[in-house]
């Protein structure tokens, strides 16, 4: 306690002059979060090397005691096995057209829908807008129910249809973070456009959607990402084998062979894969997305 | 747009204004088409459902407030699926917006190597789907196990290492472990929100004397408030969904420690195909989840700070 007093009374005086025991102590903040940042990155990686370590392993190593990081021999054939254990091939074709559907149907209909409501007039555009916030507080679980049924008396169980449909009908919380984005475009350019005679639609095409293409590629790469990884709903509408995407096919993978881990981890990095490469390609969206939605205050 | 080019033809009879919220219908139509085919009609019909005994075939009767009273009063599950998923959110929402905070607060240092601290940290939040959720229950292998093994060479007796996925006590602080894990990813929210509080309230906190802890609490809180509120209230709605993950790996097991909410509407309806009491299950959910938000935008206005309000 005696120590402490003088401290406190020192510490507004090199404040004020930017001493040099302000700095010494600026130099050990940085160095302590600078450590304390390398600890959470390993935690972050631990299980991420884990799992291409063991994608790596002969047989025999899997379960080695300590466990070794590096493999010796590296087996790469493991990669082979895996993809042919199982119709993967076919399993990453639905996957890529129904993510790649999916994408399409979200950028195209929240784009529309963001336009109306952040460029345009129109009476009850307000109650809307407010009813569609609302939305995003109805779990997806009351909904998941009725629309199961919906699809089944539509005869669309066993099709792709449940799956993609929904998705051109503007889901409300990417609508909103496109509007958000739209707002911030200044309206002088489209009255501009206006006054030339060009339609709504073609402004939209021609002037919104370029100017806006951060926004949309983040709404695009969250989306893929998201119909990529997405297990429940095939699970639930698809019950054809040939009609399994990766994420069915990786889980019916693991219950079926009594888990021979090196490959299920290959065949997991494979899965992985498209959606990292994605990520290290577009990173700039992912991160301006991030801040978009972060900046939502309210 | 060259000069010449005349503007395009225009309906008769409209002014200015009809044509531009008639644009404006058509711009919100596929929502405006989705909200009732695939939100409202749905809630309607899950409505209707719950006080019937629907299972999807040819049953559909009335049979009134029955699916409520049993699954209030006699159904244990029910109980057990509820105090799981508030298990749960107790204890993820709050420690993964403290891990997620705690990363941007250390990355708004100005240290260096922000860009590969970043591209870490983000990783979680790629890295998704079933892929990784098996990897988990590698890592979670009580016997060969990353964190077991960890946990041994730190000293823990054999017999006392937790059998994670394989024991009632330990299945769920393993789910939350995991959710940290993805928690990380959500530093970039409140990183955004660090980056532009005014550096000179610092300095004016430093005259005052204030440790670095106070600053912390005194003035990056309120004024980051209303992103930690976000997340407050999205992160309470996610956490009482949460349940595919249980789906994947555990299937809501052992004895029920996993069942959460979710599961438990999921099983019901599409195993069991009681889809009346499915959606008396999902309405009560939708009921918590409204009540939880309103409580907590009602407590809202004592501690979430508006930059620029009035008040």
């Amino acid at each position: 306690m005696a120590l402490s007093r003088p401290e406190v009374q020192l510490r507004p005086r090199s404040a004020r002059t930017g001493g040099p025991r302000r700095v010494s102590g600026l130099l050990l903040g940085r160095a302590l979060a600078f450590a304390a940042l390398v600890g959470l990155s390993l935690l972050i990686l631990y299980p991420a090397l884990w799992m291409v370590s063991t994608s790596l392993k002969p047989d025999d190593q899997v379960f080695a005691y300590p466990p070794r990081w590096i493999p010796n021999p590296i087996v790469w054939e493991n990669y082979a096995r895996a993809w042919a254990s199982a119709p993967f091939t076919r399993y990453a074709i639905n996957s890529l057209f129904y993510a790649v559907s999916v994408t399409f149907g979200t950028v195209l209909s929240c784009s529309l829908a963001a336009y109306g409501f952040s460029k345009l007039r129109f009476p009850g555009r307000d109650f809307l807008f407010l009813v569609m916030l609302s939305t995003m507080m109805i779990p997806g679980l009351v909904t998941m129910v009725p629309q199961y049924v919906l699809f089944s008396k539509l005869g669309w169980i066993n099709t792709y249809l449940p799956l993609i449909v929904p998705s051109f009908f503007a889901g409300a919380f990417f609508t909103f973070m496109l509007r958000q984005y739209f707002l911030t475009i200044p309206n002088e350019l489209l009255e501009a456009a206006r006054v030339d005679g060009a339609s709504e639609l073609w402004i939209w095409a021609r002037v919104m959607l370029p100017l806006a293409t951060p926004a949309l590629a983040t709404v695009a790469i969250f989306t893929f990402d998201g119909a990529w990884n997405d297990y429940v709903n095939p699970l639930l509408y698809l019950n054809d084998e040939r009609l399994y995407t990766l994420q069915v096919g990786l889980k019916f993978f693991q219950d079926a062979n009594n888990v021979q881990w090196q490959l299920l981890m290959a065949a997991s990095v494979l899965v992985l894969l498209p959606v990292v490469l994605i990520f290290f390609v577009f990173q700039k969206y992912f991160v301006e997305g991030a801040t978009l939605t972060g900046s939502v205050k309210g | 747009m060259s000069g010449t080019s005349s503007p395009l033809p225009r309906r008769r009879g409209l002014n200015h204004r009809q044509r531009e919220a008639l644009w404006g219908y058509l711009f919100i139509a596929p929502w405006l088409i989705g909200f009732l085919c695939f939100v409202l009609g749905p809630m309607l019909f899950s409505l209707y459902a719950s006080f019937t005994n629907y299972d999807i075939t040819s049953r559909f009767d009335w049979v009134g407030v029955q699916n409520y009273v049993q699954l209030l009063t006699q159904d244990t599950r029910f109980w057990k699926a509820l105090s799981n998923t508030a298990y749960y959110a107790t204890f993820a929402v709050p420690l993964g917006i403290a891990t997620g905070l705690l990363i941007a607060v250390l990355l708004n240092q100005e240290v260096r190597g922000q860009r590969v601290f970043r591209t870490i940290f983000f990783l979680p939040k790629v890295l998704t789907g079933v892929a990784v959720l098996l990897l988990w229950l590698w890592v979670f292998n009580p016997q060969v196990g990353l964190i077991n093994t960890a946990l041994y060479r730190l000293g823990v007796p054999e017999n006392d290492l937790p059998l994670w996925f394989a024991d009632p006590v330990w299945a769920k602080p393993a789910l939350i472990i995991m959710s940290m894990w993805a928690a990380a990813g959500g530093f970039m929210f409140y990183l955004a929100a660090l980056k532009g509080v005014p550096r000179d309230l610092y300095e004016s906190a430093q005259i005052d004397g204030a440790s670095s802890w106070r600053q912390f609490w005194a003035v990056t809180v309120p004024l980051i408030s209303p992103v930690i509120f976000f997340k407050l209230i999205t992160g309470i709605s996610g956490a009482l969904q949460f349940w595919s993950e249980s789906l994947i790996l555990t299937k809501g097991g052992p004895s029920d420690s996993t069942l959460f909410y979710g599961l438990y509407i999921w099983q019901t309806a599409f195993t069991d195909l009681r889809m009346g009491y499915a959606s008396a299950l999902a309405w009560i959910l939708l009921l918590i989840t409204l009540a939880i938000t309103g409580v907590q935008l009602w407590f809202s206005r004592r501690w979430v700070h508006y930059e620029g309000e009035v008040r």
